[in-house]
């Protein structure tokens, strides 16, 4: 099974060199890392090849690595019916360049980069609708993104007074609370409160 | 005479419709009675489950599965489990696997039996969501008998299921599963070769192979075409592999063909659940590694380390190796993919959940094009849509 995978690999990164960053098997799945200005042309590639026929595009998404220049990682999710085989196409892009879109290749993109627009705020090109999809009309942010907070910024509620629903920021009761439960002597890579009084003793 | 100018009008349908099965906002642009385009508004049940699920631990993030796709819960629980095994690389008890088959088949029964029904009820039948609801109540009793809950039934745990099923229990589904063709017979009796339901069906949101690829369309939706592609055949899962059944196609991909061939999955479901009773031997349902589950309730009664083992469970969490895996499975409504990416701690990085329901909904575009106002209604139901899981 993973010969068959590296060898499909080894075969995607000789016909698109210039394309294909690096390619890895790991459990059990192919995952091709692109260049993002040409992922279009790789997917068109992979659809058309007889080798390939992944025909399906079962999934466009963004995955967030806010520590990274480039932090966004763009996730396509290919299925060949013929050969029964499945394929992960990642490409990497920050919140100013835009990916090409694939709707042109794959009509499902669509509704999936307006989503991952909508997340994350990946930008694709080319796109022929890039409205938001699951927030809400007027919305502001992208709430996937790992430094957009698990409460949001706003609430809403009916006003009695003004007849409508209105918008206020978060007001909680109580913190969000996260609990650390890394065991320090796990190795926790944090000074443990009062330790950093004993820093200067020793 | 002078040329009258023909102005498209433009209808909003919903959010709250009967016939939108949830929340959907659709705006259609009409010439006179024919539909020229819809723009599905959707997003209205919209939970932030992905967020909420990068904040929990593996076992909390389970019952989030539940919420997706309410009518038929424990198919989404599997992906999930499935996708977090995979990358545990842990081994599932036999009887587990089991267990987790009969009751993904009795959650699909559970699904068809909802979606035809509504589809019936949808153009004009009311009658088959009445004898389809007493069916499936006994089956959330099944649910409920195993887990607890009768819909959101948190049953599924990584490395196998949380609680064995009873002697009795198996007895009982035994009964169901003979007595419930009866009750399908019933419903085709009624709808087969009912004048209206064909007339509102038959040739009516006709899907293609070509499009039906192109718009990633999976499950019922795919298989109505022609195409024989059934997960549980091409990429086994569990104890799939030991199951015989067989997959219903479809001739003409139009919504009478989808409604023929859930009917028929439900009789292969019966099937499948059959087998399961017969095949199942008693055993342990949870993995024993400590790495992937916590101990049994008795053991730490004794045993200190087991506590201290279940409290570990139950605050931290598990700790997944660092990787990403798609884990699909053939869920009711088509494929149902999480797309899982450990960072290596007790949390995952990020979990993008694929639903069917929004791919097909993304097809609503292009199926309804040229259809009456009134075959909205129809496609719409035989799209199988839930928008827990479209919204998610």
């Amino acid at each position: 099974m993973n010969e068959a995978l590296e060898e499909l690999g080894e075969l995607i990164t000789a016909e698109n060199s210039a394309d294909v960053i690096s390619t890895k098997v790991a459990f059990d799945e192919l995952i091709v890392n692109v260049r993002a200005e040409s992922v279009d042309k790789v997917l068109e590639f992979l659809r058309n090849d007889s080798n390939c026929k992944f025909e399906v595009l079962c999934d466009v998404c963004g995955v967030d690595y806010p520590t990274r220049a480039k932090r966004f990682d763009v996730v396509y999710n290919l299925l060949s019916l013929r050969h029964n085989q499945r394929i992960i196409v990642k490409a990497q892009t920050d919140a100013r360049t835009p990916v090409p879109s694939v709707v042109g290749l794959f009509p499902a993109a669509n509704w999936f980069e307006r989503e991952a627009w909508d997340m994350y705020g990946i930008m694709f090109s080319g796109h022929p609708d890039l409205r938001r999809m699951l927030t809400d009309y007027g919305f502001e942010g992208h709430p996937l993104r790992k430094d957009f907070p698990l409460t949001g910024y706003v609430e809403l509620r009916y006003s009695e007074d003004e007849k409508r629903v209105v918008y206020e920021p978060v007001n909680l009761t109580q913190e969000f609370r996260k609990f650390d439960f890394e065991s320090p002597w796990e190795g926790a890579k944090y000074v443990l409160p009062g330790d950093e009084k004993a820093e200067g003793q020793g | 005479m002078a040329e009258i100018q023909i102005k498209n009008y433009t209808l909003n349908f919903g959010p709250q419709h009967p016939a939108a099965h949830g929340v959907l906002r659709m705006v259609m642009e009409l010439d006179g009675e024919v539909v020229e385009r819809i723009d599905p508004h959707i997003g209205l049940l919209h939970r932030g489950t992905e967020k909420l699920i990068e904040h929990k631990t593996y076992m909390q993030a389970m019952p989030y599965f539940d919420r997706l796709d309410y009518v038929a819960a424990m198919s989404q629980e599997h992906a999930f489990v499935l996708a977090a095994e995979k990358l545990l690389g842990c081994e599932v008890p036999i009887r587990a696997q089991y267990i987790r088959v009969l009751f993904s088949e009795i959650s699909r029964v559970l699904n068809h039996i909802m979606n035809v029904c509504a589809q019936a009820m949808d153009v004009g039948a009311t009658t088959p969501m009445l004898w389809g609801f007493v069916e499936r109540e006994t089956l959330m009793e099944f649910y409920e008998r195993a887990s607890g809950a009768r819909m959101h039934a948190a049953y599924f745990r990584v490395g196998g299921v949380h609680q064995d099923i009873t002697e009795k229990l198996e007895e009982d589904i035994r009964t169901f599963i003979k007595q419930f063709p009866a009750v399908l017979d019933d419903i085709e009796a009624l709808l087969t070769e009912n004048r209206i339901f064909k007339q509102r069906n038959v040739d009516i949101g006709i899907v293609s192979q070509e499009d039906a690829m192109a718009w990633g369309f999976s499950g019922v939706m795919l298989r109505s075409t022609g195409l024989a592609w059934d997960l549980r055949k091409s990429q086994l899962y569990d104890v799939y592999g030991k199951m015989d059944f067989d997959i219903p196609v479809g001739l003409n991909g139009d919504c009478f063909d989808r409604y023929l061939m859930r009917m028929e999955e439900m009789r292969q479901s019966l099937r499948i659940i059959e087998q399961c009773l017969d095949q199942m031997k008693p055993g342990p349902v949870l993995s024993t590694d400590p790495k992937v589950a916590p101990p049994r309730r008795g053991n730490m009664k004794t045993s200190m380390e087991a506590l201290i083992n279940h409290f570990k469970h139950y605050t931290e969490g598990v700790k997944v190796p660092e990787g990403e895996t798609y884990t699909a499975v053939e869920a009711p409504k088509g494929e149902f993919g999480v797309y899982l990416v450990s960072d290596g701690s007790s949390k995952p990085y990020r979990c993008k959940i694929r639903a069917p329901g929004f791919a097909h909904l993304q097809g609503m575009d292009f199926l309804t094009k040229g259809h009456m106002l009134a075959d909205a209604s129809a496609i719409l139901g035989s799209l199988d849509i839930v928008f827990g899981e479209v919204d998610r």
